[in-house]
């Protein structure tokens, strides 16, 4: 029966012509300093894309068939021209989906969000109290999240999505943050914390616990497709029952990251050196970094499984997320460090942890927040500190979760 | 007043509920808001209105949605894209799973 394909997680192993989902940060400016931010972002990069040069990256992006981007940041709607790019792109056939804080969600800007179709915005939360958010978020940000949705919602745009990233402080409240969202007419959408940015610093405070892992895993399971995931607890699928969505690591296969200097990594959640695969201002754009670049060809190649190819669980979890195992100095091709048989603490407990790759460019604001606090594995040291000029290029971080799943909205293949 | 974004209201005059017969003898076409993306698998589609993407998973499968606009019925299209009387019911299996996901939708008139 010709209509009958390879399984498309197959397909999607080798590669498309262009992502399925591309999370494209706009800056690092943020005005707020979250604890566990992807992308380190706080202050703006002096080499950020131009407005002229961001919108000759939407017209790739049209040209490319790129359906829709997930712009995040920092925060994407301190940029002055934000507005303005969101229109671009909508102009030209790019949806856009957002994620922000809420700063800029007047009721004015909410009334406008609502009337497009070809906009969709998420509010970030991680904490369905203030107590739990702002803990991780900053004073206020709770507020300030609550009073976007509330905007939101008084304007008529049903289905917003709600993002949360799940950590040992809010993964009991899974059920009062569905609550929120069912309150505003907006969709939860949970999502993986990675060791990644400044995330490296407080994932050993704030990553769930084994036994709320499995919690997060059933109330998923029982929820099934009415809470959204970006496919990022793929690991947990080693539990047995699969989760809805795409079980496999989408980077550089149907998911990448351009950051706001144009850098284009493999997934937003592996912004280092080793995962850059060339930068937007090249000769060839972003098409030719996305089709051609060394990084992403590999990438697209069988990959090894090692070790873990011998697990019963490996079909499910395929390894577990790359960007987690590389910023906790675990193998490429070892388990997941949140591995559900276990093998990630017992590789965790002979790692050198100070030998983890660090991300070597920081955004954050210069006042950092009292919160961010050492850990076991990156304990506060004094910093030696020489006199001279800055780093004449600073490489930038990634920012905010991909959250955005490859497969977001997975439907049932057409046939089989 | 907006449709609910995400949550696919969108007229559908002839739509099938999921599982139900596809009608082969109806128009059909391509829902206003879906762009398509060839692939080499098949193709992808994404649905503006209600977020989803959805597969086509072989290029035979691509061909019958892009001429059901112009022929008179999914079985003209069909014919069309060469698709033989031994194959027509699984593609009007994969049909009726790509209209109650709204990518296609009933024309009025023939």
């Amino acid at each position: 029966m010709t209509v009958t394909a390879a399984p498309l997680a197959e397909e999607f192993r080798y590669g498309l012509d262009a992502p399925i989902c591309l999370t494209w940060e706009l800056t690092y400016a943020c005005n707020l300093s979250c604890v566990h931010c992807l992308s380190s972002s706080g202050r703006r990069d002096s080499r950020e894309l131009s407005t002229a040069e961001c919108k000759r990256l939407i017209d790739e992006f049209e040209r490319m068939q790129v359906f829709y981007v997930n712009i995040g940041g920092g925060e994407p709607t301190v940029r002055p021209d934000f507005w303005e790019l969101v229109d671009y792109a909508t102009a030209h056939h790019v949806g856009v989906k957002f994620s922000t804080n809420g700063l800029r969600v007047t009721p004015e800007v909410a009334r406008k969000l609502a009337g497009s179709d070809y906009i969709d915005v998420q509010i970030s939360l991680d904490g369905a109290t203030a107590e739990v958010n702002d803990a991780v978020r900053g004073r206020g940000s709770f507020d300030m999240a609550m009073r976007a949705m509330r905007n939101l919602a008084e304007a008529g745009f049903a289905g917003f999505k709600i993002s949360v990233v799940m950590t040992r402080q809010n993964v009991g409240q899974l059920d009062a943050f569905k609550a929120i969202a069912d309150s505003f007419g907006a969709q939860l959408r949970i999502t993986r914390l990675r060791p990644s940015g400044r995330g490296a610093d407080v994932w050993d405070e704030l990553h769930p616990t084994a036994g709320q892992q499995r919690e997060l895993y059933d109330w998923l399971v029982a929820h099934g497709e009415n809470v959204l995931t970006g496919d990022s607890f793929f690991h947990l699928a080693g539990y047995g029952q699969g989760l809805p969505g795409l079980s496999m690591c989408g980077a550089g296969r149907v998911v990448c990251l351009v950051d706001p200097v144009g850098d284009v990594y493999a997934c937003p959640f592996a912004i280092h050196d080793a995962f850059l695969a060339g930068n937007v201002r090249g000769a060839g754009g972003f098409a030719e970094v996305w089709r051609s670049s060394e990084l992403f060809t590999d990438l697209r190649r069988p990959q090894s499984g090692g070790a873990c190819t011998s697990c019963s669980a490996f079909d499910a979890c395929q390894g577990g997320c790359m960007a987690a195992k590389f910023f906790t100095g675990l193998p490429l091709d070892g388990p997941d460090p949140e591995c559900v048989r276990g093998f990630g603490e017992a590789a965790l407990a002979t790692a050198d942890a100070a030998a983890a790759p660090r991300p070597s460019v920081d955004h954050s604001h210069r006042a950092a927040p009292a919160s961010r606090g050492s850990s076991a594995r990156h304990p506060r040291q004094p910093v030696p500190v020489s006199i001279g000029p800055r780093p004449a290029e600073r490489r930038g971080m990634p920012d905010r979760a991909c959250d955005q799943s490859p497969l977001a909205g997975f439907a049932p293949p057409a046939a089989r | 007043m907006n449709p609910p974004k995400g949550t696919a209201a969108v007229n559908s005059p002839t739509g099938t509920a999921r599982g139900a017969p596809f009608d082969l003898d109806a128009p059909w076409g391509l829902h206003p808001q879906v762009s398509v993306r060839p692939e080499r698998f098949g193709a992808l589609l994404y649905h503006f209105g209600t977020r989803r993407l959805s597969f086509l998973k072989s290029p035979a499968l691509l061909s019958v949605v892009r001429s059901l606009d112009t022929q008179p019925s999914a079985r003209a299209a069909c014919a069309e894209a060469g698709i033989g009387p031994a194959e027509l019911p699984a593609y009007a299996r994969a049909l009726a799973t790509l209209a109650a996901s709204q990518m296609i939708c009933g024309r009025t008139g023939s």
